[in-house]
């Protein structure tokens, strides 16, 4: 059963229809509805691209939210061998929101890190819809430590909605945590490359994305606030996220435009979900060449380039 | 009727109008609701005579009671790119910068300086929370990122009062981008070995305490001073339960482990020349009234 979203009202009944269709003639072996079928088949083709072809930033906003969208576990099985999960923070707890090990990346030994959302109620619930306590982050400050020790590239993979905003992430000191987890990101003398695969929410982002190389899917967000939290903000209303996402130029093509984002990954018509193997492909295809770029690398050049890459971002604005 | 017109009447008005006092001479206290003589509050660097509640200071005027003689130099910040992204809200964004500059007479939400403190030489950087929320945009970076590279120059301690909404949301990923920007400032500092000493002022959220705010060697606050990443509101619309007496105010983070120290304002200037003389390795401050600034003194340790 396919999830659509709002904007996809018209495509579900063109494709609800077909499936009717199919559905009847499966029932009664004289029909004959092939043609018909493939019409409305053509037709939903072409309305999804059309759809997809001019996406406003709040309905990207939707798709990088989508359930079906492929989430952290989906692109460590597809894209990496020997995932061996390493858990905890050693101080307080482990945080299930943020997974985390060694894994093989192309034969290659990696650290592998990302935001985990769950694919339903049960597993969200225990990931906490991907919104990390100050645990995941000290268990990520702990991973890149190894990383760096051991001379392994650390690749992050980053959807989350932001930090948690409960009672305990804030007297456990969530701020410190976030701060703490961005520095170490800037002292790695490893490649740390990251891929904003669905949202990257404000610090809860920052935290993991503070690396060399940063590259989004196609329809995936960036920004420092979501468009509900500015909307009611600034507007005083949180019914306006669509200006608000409109306003704080957070898909990756302006993200690309800023130089925040190096790289956009295409993604499938219809969005990562439409197609999960592809995407995951572009994804590998995407993490191989940035890691290749740095491969010869020496640390202190790598500090020294992610450092540069950030003092230098946003000199220009969008003029440039 | 002529003299009671002329002579009479305005004598009268003018003593009831002198009666009308301006309103800035006196200022109400947000706590306790006492009234306080301008004077007396500002010499109390705006803080409560009555309760010791700490009310907002600007930057300029906690420089004026922080460097010896009140005497600063401001440090110069690399202007960026006004308006990055053409921002719109119900305000454009640019009106709403020439609001706040012409509401505080300030050019940004922070302002950075170098001076002696004790006659120990600092730089010093101080958030402006009247200035749209005191929030870090590409400006707040920049001044950071000058405050650093000045003190990593001139081989001093750094010395920074935050205060602060968090992130400006009308520069989009640009100031969140301001987190590992101001990240790098404060490794420079570290690099060189030099103090970086945090003095968190109320209030200090969001973006701003997960980044420079709560990287510093020494955590200071001022008492019950705001400081958290997500403010109590979001957390009980989040949790729906009311949050414990004090939640993040200072006392409640020094409580967690969060900082280590918890000082009134009017004692803050003593405190840090103490701790940033020690962490300089420099001898011991002398106490009472120094002589002019300008004036020769060698203060290294024999």
């Amino acid at each position: 059963m396919t999830h659509y979203l709002d904007f996809e009202k018209p495509l579900a009944e063109i494709e609800g229809k077909a499936e009717e269709l199919r559905a009847m003639a499966r029932q009664n072996e004289d029909m004959d509805i092939e043609d018909e079928a493939k019409a409305l088949d053509r037709k939903a083709e072409q309305l999804l691209k059309e759809l997809y072809q001019t996406l406003t930033p709040w309905r990207k906003c939707q798709i990088a939210r989508h359930p079906e969208r492929p989430h952290c576990q989906d692109y460590i099985d597809a894209l990496f061998t020997e995932f061996t999960p390493l858990a905890g923070d050693r101080n307080f707890a482990d945080d299930h929101a943020v997974l985390g090990g060694l894994a093989r990346f192309n034969d290659t030994p990696v650290i592998v890190i990302g935001h985990e959302k769950g694919n339903d109620t049960k597993s969200r619930i225990e990931r906490n819809f991907g919104m990390a306590r100050p645990e995941g982050y000290r268990k990520a400050i702990r991973l890149m430590e190894m990383a760096d020790k051991f001379g392994l590239p650390v690749v992050t993979l980053v959807d989350t909605p932001g930090a948690y905003p409960g009672k305990g992430a804030e007297e456990r000191g969530q701020s410190e945590a976030i701060a703490r987890c961005t520095e170490k990101c800037l002292q790695l003398g490893v490649p740390l490359v990251s891929v904003i695969i669905g949202e990257g929410g404000s610090g809860g982002a920052v935290a993991f994305a503070t690396a060399n190389r940063v590259a989004m899917l196609e329809h995936s967000v960036y920004s420092v606030i979501s468009p509900e939290g500015c909307a009611s903000i600034l507007w005083k209303d949180a019914e306006k996220m669509r200006e608000a996402a409109e306003a704080l130029r957070l898909t990756a093509q302006d993200l690309n435009k800023l130089g925040v984002c190096d790289h956009v990954i295409a993604e499938p018509v219809g969005g990562a979900h439409r197609d999960r193997a592809a995407t995951i492909e572009a994804v590998k295809n995407a993490i191989s060449g940035m890691l290749a770029d740095m491969a010869n690398s020496k640390p202190k050049a790598l500090i020294q380039d992610r450092r540069k890459k950030f003092l230098d971002m946003g000199s220009k604005g969008l003029a440039a | 009727m002529n003299w009671i017109n002329n002579y009479v009447r305005p004598r009268i008005n003018s003593i009831f109008s002198r009666r009308e006092v301006p309103e800035n001479l006196w200022s109400k206290c947000d706590e306790c609701g006492t009234m306080l003589f301008h004077r007396e509050l500002s010499d109390n660097l705006n803080v409560c005579t009555q309760c010791g509640h700490h009310m907002a200071i600007s930057p300029r005027d906690r420089f004026a009671g922080l460097f010896d003689g009140g005497i600063f130099v401001e440090i110069d910040v690399p202007q960026p790119v006004t308006d990055p992204l053409g921002f719109k809200d119900q305000k454009k964004y640019p009106d709403r910068m020439k609001a706040a500059q012409k509401k505080t007479d300030e050019k940004e939400a922070m302002l950075i300086a170098e001076g002696d403190i004790g006659r120990t030489p600092i730089v010093a950087a101080a958030q402006d929370f009247s200035f749209l929320g005191g929030s870090m945009g590409m400006y707040v970076g920049n001044a950071i990122i000058a405050a650093a590279e000045r003190a990593v120059e001139l081989k001093r301690p750094l010395i920074l009062f935050s205060a602060a909404g968090g992130a400006r949301m009308q520069e989009g990923i640009l100031s969140l981008v301001q987190m590992p920007r101001t990240t790098v400032a404060v490794q420079m500092l570290k690099e060189a070995n030099l103090p970086y000493i945090v003095v968190l002022t109320h209030p200090t959220t969001g973006g701003v305490t997960a980044s420079y705010a709560m990287l510093g060697d020494v955590q200071i606050a001022e008492p019950n001073a705001l400081i958290c990443f997500a403010g109590p509101r979001v957390i009980e619309q989040t949790i729906r339960e009311t949050l414990p007496e004090g939640f993040q105010r200072a006392e409640y983070l020094l409580d967690h482990g969060m900082l280590d120290r918890v000082t009134p304002r009017t004692e803050l200037r003593e405190e840090l020349i103490t701790i940033v003389r020690m962490l300089m390795k420099k001898s011991p401050a002398i106490k009472g009234d120094l002589p002019a600034p300008g004036a020769q003194f060698d203060d290294t340790p024999a």
